[in-house]
C-alpha cells in the first residue's frame, strides 16, 4: 500500500526542484546531492521523460535507480566520464543543480570560500569547482536547504556569476547564462523580472511572505499574488517514498 | 626496448625542490599515493603541485612541501572538503595558489599536452576565477564575432605522477575503472612522466585485462614505471579495490590535532617504503 500521509518539507522541495526541469527536453540533467538527485529522477519518471541522467559516477543510465542503489543493475545508455561532462557543459546541453552557501539578490553564488580575505578565508569551501563554467554555458538551478543562512546581501567571492555581473559583460559572453530557479526550505524563486532580481515564485505551505523576507538579507521581488508551492501528486509521493528514497536520506539535508 | 621499471625512491631522486609536479587521478580516486608518500619522506620542498586535488594536495600542503598549488577543487569525495587542505588555507599557509574552474583546468592540461600557450574558454568570465587570478588573461577572437574569452595557460610541468591499474615494463598504461580522468593529458603534458601501476604485466596480456579502449597511456609519454600494488591506497582504484573509507576517516580526523597528525604521519605516511606500508596495512587488516 502506498503511504499517503501528508507531504513533508523535503518532498515539497523535491517537487519544486523537479519543476525546474520542466520543458528541458533532451538535456543532461546533472543534480548534485540527494534532494536534487531525487528531483531529477522524479522529473524524468513523470513529466520530463527525455532527460538524460547519470548514476553520479560515469554512466548515463535509464530507469528509476534508487538513491545509493547499485548502478550495475541499471541499463547504461551512454558513457559520461568527467571529460565528457565538461564537453557536455561547453556544448550547452546540460542543466545543473548546485548548492549555494551564499547567494545574493541577482543570483551571484559563492561556494568557494567564506570571509573577506580569499587568500586566507575564514572557511575554505568547495573552491571554484564547476561553477564559473556551468553558469556561463547552460541552465543552473540552486538548492538551498537553509535560506536564512544563505540569502546574503553580497557574496564574499563570486563562483557562479549572477544576472547583474553578466549584464556588465559583453552581450556575447552571457548569451548562454540562465539561472533557472532557486529552491529553498521556504519557497521557490526565479529571475523572471525585468531587472534580473530574484522573485518569489511560490512559497511552501504554511510559509508567509513576511517569513520568507525575514529569512533574506536582500529584498525579495514580488510580482502579483504568490502561489503556494505545489504538493506532490500521489504518483510522485509514491516514487519519492518507495522508489527513489526508501531510506529517507532526503530528510537529512535540513539542519 | 627500454625497461623503464623503477622504485618510488628512484623516481623521487629524479625530482628537485622548486619543481612543478602534476599529479593524476581525481579527488580521492586513483591517486599515486606511494609516490606522494615518497615525496613526503624526501627532503623535496618548495613544490608547485598541479592536481584535481585529493589527499595528495592535503598531505603535501599540510607537510609544508608546497610553494604553490594549481587546482579546481581539493576533495576527499566521501568527505567533500579536504580537512588538511582547509586548515592550510584557513591558516593562510598557502598564499600562492591558482583556483580554477574544474573544466578550465582540463584546458590547461590540454594546452600543455598540445604544446600551445593556451586554450580559450568562456569559463571564468564574470567570476572570481578571473578577478582573483590577475595572471589570467583574456583573448579576443580573431574572427568576425570578436568575442572575448579566457586564455587558460598551458600547465607546464617538470614532472607528472600517475597511477594506473596495469602497465608494461615499456611504459604503456591501462586503466580498468570507470573513468580515466585526465591522466592521458597529464602524461603528455609532463616533461617527465612517472607512472605507478597495481601490476606490471607482459604487453601481450593487456587485452586479457580489458578492451582496447582502456589502453590510454602510450609509452611515448612515460619515462618510468613503478610496480605498486595498493599504490593508490587509501584512495579508490577500481576494479582492484575501493576507497578505504575507515582509513580515510582516520586521516581526515588528524587535521584537527597537530599531535595526531604527526603521529599519523609517522605511523603511516612516512614509513621507509611502500613495502613497509603494505605490510602494515596487511597487519591492520588482520587485526
Amino acid at each position: 500500500m502506498s503511504d499517503t500521509t501528508e507531504a513533508t518539507l523535503a518532498e515539497i522541495c523535491i517537487v519544486a526542484l523537479a519543476e525546474a526541469f520542466r520543458g528541458d527536453g533532451e538535456v543532461l540533467c546533472n543534480p548534485m546531492g540527494p534532494v536534487p538527485v531525487i528531483a531529477g529522477r522524479l522529473a524524468r519518471a513523470t513529466f520530463e521523460p527525455d532527460l538524460m541522467l547519470t548514476d553520479t559516477i560515469a554512466y548515463a543510465i535509464e530507469g528509476n535507480l534508487p538513491l545509493g542503489g547499485d548502478p550495475s543493475d541499471a541499463v547504461v545508455e551512454s558513457y559520461m566520464p568527467f571529460r565528457t561532462i565538461f564537453d557536455q557543459v561547453w556544448s550547452g546541453k546540460r542543466h545543473v543543480v548546485m548548492g549555494a552557501p551564499q547567494i545574493d539578490r541577482y543570483g551571484n553564488q559563492n561556494f568557494a570560500a567564506i570571509g573577506d580575505d580569499y587568500r586566507k578565508p575564514k572557511a575554505q569551501l568547495l573552491g571554484m569547482r564547476g561553477a564559473p563554467g556551468n553558469l556561463i554555458n547552460h541552465a543552473t538551478t540552486y538548492w538551498i536547504p537553509t535560506q536564512a543562512r544563505s540569502f546574503v546581501e553580497s557574496v564574499d567571492v563570486v563562483s557562479g556569476p549572477g544576472n547583474d555581473t553578466i549584464a556588465s559583460l559583453p552581450e556575447a559572453t552571457g548569451r548562454f547564462h540562465e539561472i533557472r530557479r532557486v529552491v529553498t526550505d521556504l519557497g521557490a524563486y526565479d529571475f523572471e523580472t525585468s531587472d534580473g532580481t530574484m522573485r518569489v515564485r511560490s512559497l511552501h505551505p504554511g510559509v508567509t511572505l513576511e517569513q520568507a523576507q525575514e529569512a533574506s538579507a536582500f529584498e525579495l521581488t514580488v510580482t502579483g499574488e504568490v502561489p503556494e508551492s505545489r504538493l506532490p501528486t500521489d504518483e510522485e509521493r509514491h516514487l519519492i517514498r518507495e522508489v527513489f528514497d526508501p531510506n529517507g536520506v532526503r530528510n537529512g539535508e535540513f539542519r | 626496448m627500454a625497461d623503464k621499471r623503477m622504485t618510488e625512491d628512484e623516481v623521487v631522486a629524479e625530482l628537485k625542490s622548486g619543481m612543478t609536479i602534476g599529479i593524476g587521478g581525481w579527488g580521492s580516486r586513483r591517486k599515486p599515493m606511494s609516490l606522494v608518500r615518497a615525496i613526503l619522506r624526501s627532503d623535496l620542498t618548495d613544490l608547485h603541485i598541479v592536481s584535481y586535488g585529493g589527499p595528495d594536495v592535503g598531505i603535501l600542503t599540510a607537510a609544508g612541501k608546497c610553494r604553490r598549488v594549481t587546482y579546481g577543487f581539493v576533495s576527499l569525495d566521501s568527505i567533500p572538503l579536504e580537512p588538511h587542505f582547509r586548515a592550510v588555507r584557513q591558516g593562510g599557509l598557502l598564499p600562492d595558489f591558482m583556483e580554477l574552474d574544474e573544466g578550465a583546468f582540463y584546458l590547461g592540461l590540454m594546452a600543455a599536452a598540445h604544446r600551445v600557450p593556451f586554450y580559450p574558454t568562456r569559463a571564468g568570465l564574470g567570476s572570481a576565477m578571473l578577478s582573483e587570478n590577475p595572471e589570467l588573461r583574456t583573448v579576443t577572437s580573431p574572427y568576425g564575432d570578436g568575442e572575448e574569452l579566457v586564455a587558460i595557460p598551458a600547465f607546464e610541468m617538470d614532472a607528472v605522477l600517475l597511477h594506473m591499474n596495469r602497465a608494461d615494463a615499456k611504459g604503456n598504461g591501462q586503466f580498468l575503472g570507470p573513468d580515466l580522468y585526465f591522466d592521458d593529458l597529464f602524461a603528455m603534458a609532463g616533461a617527465k612522466t612517472y607512472m605507478s601501476a597495481e601490476k606490471i604485466i607482459p604487453t601481450e596480456d593487456f587485452l586479457r585485462e580489458g578492451p582496447v579502449h582502456t589502453l590510454k597511456i602510450p609509452r611515448t609519454h612515460v619515462d618510468g614505471v613503478v610496480e605498486a600494488p595498493m599504490g593508490a591506497h587509501f584512495t579508490e582504484c577500481p576494479p582492484d579495490y575501493g576507497r578505504d573509507e575507515a582509513f580515510q576517516r582516520e586521516y581526515a580526523a588528524t587535521a584537527k590535532d597537530p599531535e595526531a597528525w604527526a603521529q599519523f604521519r609517522a605511523d603511516w605516511l612516512e614509513l621507509e617504503s611502500h613495502e613497509a606500508y603494505r605490510a602494515k596495512l596487511e597487519e591492520r587488516g588482520r587485526a
